[in-house]
């Protein structure tokens, strides 16, 4: 994966804000922010550790050409798609979708940190929802306890017990879902295909820029 | 003039007629203000009631009217009787609305309205008609001193009115600044590319104008006389001089640019690759010419990589360079980027900026320069340095909050403006007046003048030869109210000599000035002040055998209007003058009056009122208020019901400047219990109509207290406020506190003297 890294760096050679604008998801957007730092300032993970540069920060390190800087970055992770920071933003710039699609690059050239959480629940989400067609509820939430072990999983499983128990009987929650039974979706093969398509279409779009 | 014969009218609508007994009016009216005849009348508005009017002035041969119903500032298109002197008693506005309808409040606001008879009767035997200026002058040529875009523009706009121009250029070409940009700020939708600079156009329709006479090459030689009667003397090239007569001035002249030599840490002067905004605009004229893009002046290489350095010598908060924002270059720097990204995307253009301010539709470009990938970066550059053919731009970048630098080509410097104002009239030379030091005040002037200082103008006023400045050598104007008003009548300013500004804002000023002394011409030709008493015929008049010639009005009149003729007598200019009457309140032996105005219609005023003994516990309080601002704040505290206190007289004055002292004197004598001011705003961010009025009369009153001490009574017996129209609620509230105040302490001892 690092080999992508590098083909990448090597190909836009100092600038990275062009590699951001023809490579990621939006990042056309990143010349038109003029530093106000509403976005910074709107985000509710503000004050979160994790947190090291907010989307201001992003925007203008990518601008100063900081490829290091941004690529091991946790902001764009942060993001909780609130989308303060889009509905706020003077410029209009659709900061959410520009985080998201930095991270998505990040992740594509293998430079996503392991086991970053926000990165493996949005995965796990992906891969949960897609193949059933619709969200297992019981499997997602699953494969999230049992993340960092069997002894963490069944811990963490006791602690939620009375909610899971109250889901259940509320009829929120169907416990045979971890079974593969349950709520399905009516087609889902066509599901499958559709996906397949899109997956297509972007390849052939990723392949151009 | 015929025999004096007086009339008093007393209007019993609005409720007047029920809420006073309008009988014990008229009986003041005939008894104490001694008037002629006295009526009283249902609807003194109305057309039957004006005809009332007309009819005693046609028939009965009345001269002195006082018109006892609402403020002098209502129905003033009805209550229009030119031809005789008239004075107001405020019944409504002043009484029946700021008092309560109640039992216990009948017998003091009866008083009230008695003794705004009585003053208003008092004021109008002491007026006569005022007859009109004799010595107007008629001439209604514009000059205008400049040939840049404001100076063209005043020209073109005056023209198009009907007016002939003379425009007097320095410089052998018309177009000034603009004439040197490669291309312009966009003017127009959709805002998104540099325009042509839109000289030759304005250039070819001055050209083609016959109303418009242009000197190229030539100053301004002497500057003599007054708005409608100027004699200018333009000193040309030849050495010859040339004359004209003159209605009205526009100064148009400009700035210059920050100088950037004063900037040794951004390496301009060490290396011809550092150039300031002027530099770059000459260097993309140049390259245009040749059809080539910009090149490396050093070794004329491509240029790579540009950093534009927002700021550099302004917004400074040492006090070594600018203090101010200019407010153009932000928007310069942008088109200039995009001299360089139109002509290759390629090309690096980084804008260093702290705050990037772009005015008008600047915010349109901005966002078009970001779209074409010019790189915006908020940073303060600290040092540029020399680098074989390239320069080192060390900068503080303020989001990621860390020192960095980046290399460039061209580095272009965004200087800033100065204005070629001409002499600071007001730095002090030799303190002249004791008084004109403490106006000035201790605050030490900053040092700005980087143009020789030498006059433009050279006007013959006694006040020196150049328009007053204000902060940072921009000229004086009326910035809260009237922008456009200067300090000197009939000359205004126009453009970046007034503040900082770009094309677009400096033509939309030359309109505007234009259209102001289009406006002065007309009214010094009918004897009229002009703004803000527009329209008066009153001037002031000296008796020059009780002058003791000690030139307090020739230094304080605000505009300038008073000269000294060759026997050292103030000599007034009335078309100069705007009947602010300052000059009466610093008169000490006072001898300078208006007909309408006066040191005895206020005096007069002031000893009509009856002011109980000292045991019925009725005070009697003088408030002298500011006609521009606190007396319509008052006119509106009465049209809310806003209440206050009944024991308080109000007399509107021009301008707190005009305010004599002996008034307060004289009040006191007469047993007042106290006197409250109320003038505008002074100072730096002044609101004052005169602009200087209320604080030359704020310093004047400043030596009041003495003359308590003197008469051993409390120094807060006299009490100055400022006022803006806007304090209707808390004005009351004020008078209210300050009545209070004036109760705590023992009646005057000067009652029933």
């Amino acid at each position: 994966m690092s080999d992508i890294n590098t083909q990448m760096a090597d190909r836009y050679k100092n600038n990275f804000l062009k590699e951001i604008e023809e490579q990621a998801e939006m990042g056309e957007w990143v010349k038109m922010c003029m530093q106000c730092g509403l976005c910074s300032g709107s985000c509710p993970t503000n004050f979160h550790s994790g947190w090291d540069h907010p989307p201001q920060e992003i925007f203008m390190l990518i601008r100063a050409g900081k490829r290091e800087e941004v690529l091991n970055a946790q902001g764009m992770y942060m993001c909780t798609s609130c989308y303060n920071c889009y509905v706020r933003c003077p410029r209009k710039v659709p900061v959410t979708h520009v985080m998201h699609g930095i991270a998505e690059y990040a992740y594509r050239i293998g430079r996503a940190p392991k086991n970053q959480p926000t990165m493996h629940l949005s995965r796990t989400f992906w891969n949960n929802a897609t193949k059933y067609g619709r969200v297992n509820e019981v499997k997602l939430t699953q494969s999230l306890y049992f993340k960092d072990g069997f002894g963490s999983g069944v811990k963490k499983g006791m602690e939620m017990q009375s909610v899971a128990l109250g889901l259940v009987k509320a009829g929120r929650l169907n416990p045979l879902e971890a079974l593969g039974m349950g709520h399905k979706c009516k087609d889902l093969k066509g599901i499958h295909a559709m996906l397949a398509k899109a997956k297509e279409l972007e390849a052939q779009r990723k392949a151009k820029g | 003039m015929a025999e004096t014969k007086t009339a008093a009218y007393i209007c019993k609508g609005c409720e007047i007629g029920t809420r006073l007994d309008t009988d014990a009016l008229v009986k003041a009216a005939t008894k104490s203000g001694k008037m002629n005849i006295v009526r009283e009348h249902d609807f003194l508005c109305s057309a039957e009631g004006v005809a009332m009017i007309n009819n005693d002035i046609e028939n009965e041969g009345v001269t002195h009217a006082a018109l006892c119903a609402c403020s002098r500032r209502a129905k003033t298109e009805a209550f229009n009787f030119p031809t005789i002197a008239m004075s107001r008693g405020n019944l409504r506005e002043g009484v029946i609305w700021i008092r309560p309808d109640t039992d216990e409040a009948r017998e003091t606001t009866q008083e009230m309205a008695e003794d705004y008879v009585r003053m208003a009767c008092a004021e109008v035997k002491a007026m006569t008609v005022p007859p009109g200026n004799q010595k107007t002058g008629s001439v209604k040529t514009l000059l205008v001193v400049g040939g840049g875009m404001s100076g063209m523009t005043s020209a073109l706009e005056s023209s198009k009115a009907g007016y002939k121009v003379v425009l007097v250029e320095k410089s052998a070409a018309l177009g000034g600044w603009a004439a040197k940009l490669h291309k312009r700020v966009p003017t127009r939708e959709p805002y998104k590319a540099p325009e042509d600079n839109g000289v030759a156009d304005l250039v070819a329709r001055i050209e083609a104008d016959s109303n418009i006479k242009v000197y190229l090459n030539a100053t301004i030689a002497k500057t003599d006389g007054a708005p409608g009667r100027f004699k200018v003397e333009i000193a040309i090239e030849s050495g010859a001089i040339a004359q004209e007569d003159i209605g009205a001035i526009i100064q148009a002249t400009g700035f210059t640019l920050y100088d950037a030599n004063k900037l040794p840490e951004f390496a301009y002067g060490k290396t011809p690759n550092v150039v300031d905004q002027a530099g770059l605009e000459a260097l993309a004229k140049a390259a245009a010419a040749e059809g080539k893009p910009i090149t490396r002046p050093s070794d004329g290489q491509p240029v790579k990589s540009v950093v534009f350095v927002q700021c550099a010598g302004q917004r400074d908060a040492t006090g070594t360079h600018l203090q101010y924002c200019s407010g153009f270059c932000c928007n310069t720097s942008i088109k200039q980027a995009m001299y360089f990204k139109d002509s290759n995307p390629d090309i690096d253009t980084v804008v260093l900026f702290t705050d990037l301010r772009t005015p008008g539709n600047g915010e349109d470009f901005y966002r078009a320069a970001q779209n074409k990938g010019v790189i915006f970066s908020k940073g303060v550059v600290s040092q540029v340095t020399p680098n074989g053919n390239s320069c080192t731009v060390k900068f503080t970048d303020l989001i990621l909050n860390e020192d960095t630098e980046a290399q460039a080509d061209l580095v272009v410097l965004a200087t800033g403006m100065v204005p070629v104002s001409g002499v600071n009239i007001d730095a002090p030379v030799a303190a002249p007046a004791e008084a004109e030091a403490a106006v000035e005040g201790e605050a030490p002037k900053e040092i700005v003048a980087t143009i020789a200082p030498e006059s433009i103008l050279n006007l013959t006023y006694r006040q020196g030869p150049d328009m007053p400045q204000f902060k940072h050598g921009f000229t004086d104007s009326h910035f809260i109210c009237f922008p456009y008003e200067t300090r000197r009548t009939g000359i205004y300013t126009a453009g970046p000599v007034r503040r900082p500004m770009d094309i677009l804002q400096a033509q939309e000023d030359a309109t505007g000035a234009a259209m102001k002394a289009i406006q002065a011409m007309e009214n010094a030709g009918l004897g009229k002040a002009a703004h803000p008493r527009a329209g008066d015929l009153s001037f002031p008049t000296v008796r020059l055998e009780g002058c003791t010639q000690c030139k307090r009005c020739t230094v304080e009149c605000p505009f300038g209007a008073i000269d000294e003729d060759e026997k050292r007598f103030p000599l007034f200019n009335e078309s100069r003058c705007r009947r602010c009457g300052t000059c009466m309140g610093a008169c000490p032996v006072r001898v300078i009056s208006f007909e309408n105005y006066s040191v005895n219609t206020v005096g007069a005023q002031i000893k009509a009122v009856d002011v109980p003994d000292e045991f019925s516990e009725k005070p009697r309080i003088l408030i002298l208020a500011c006609e521009n601002d606190a007396y319509p704040a008052l006119d509106m505290a009465g049209m809310n019901h806003h209440e206050y206190d009944p024991y308080v007289r109000v007399i509107p004055v021009r301008c707190l400047g005009s305010v004599n002292t002996i008034w307060i004197t004289d009040a006191l004598n007469g047993g007042y219990d106290g006197v409250m001011l109320m003038g505008c705003k002074h100072g730096e961010d002044y609101q004052c109509h005169f602009v200087k009025g209320s604080e030359l009369g704020r310093y004047r009153l400043s030596k009041v207290g003495d003359t308590l001490k003197g008469m051993n009574l409390e120094t807060d017996r006299v009490k100055d406020i400022e006022v803006a129209i806007t304090d209707m609620a808390t004005l009351p509230q004020k008078i209210n506190e300050y009545a209070a105040l004036i109760k705590s302490f023992p009646p005057s001892p000067f009652k029933g003297f």
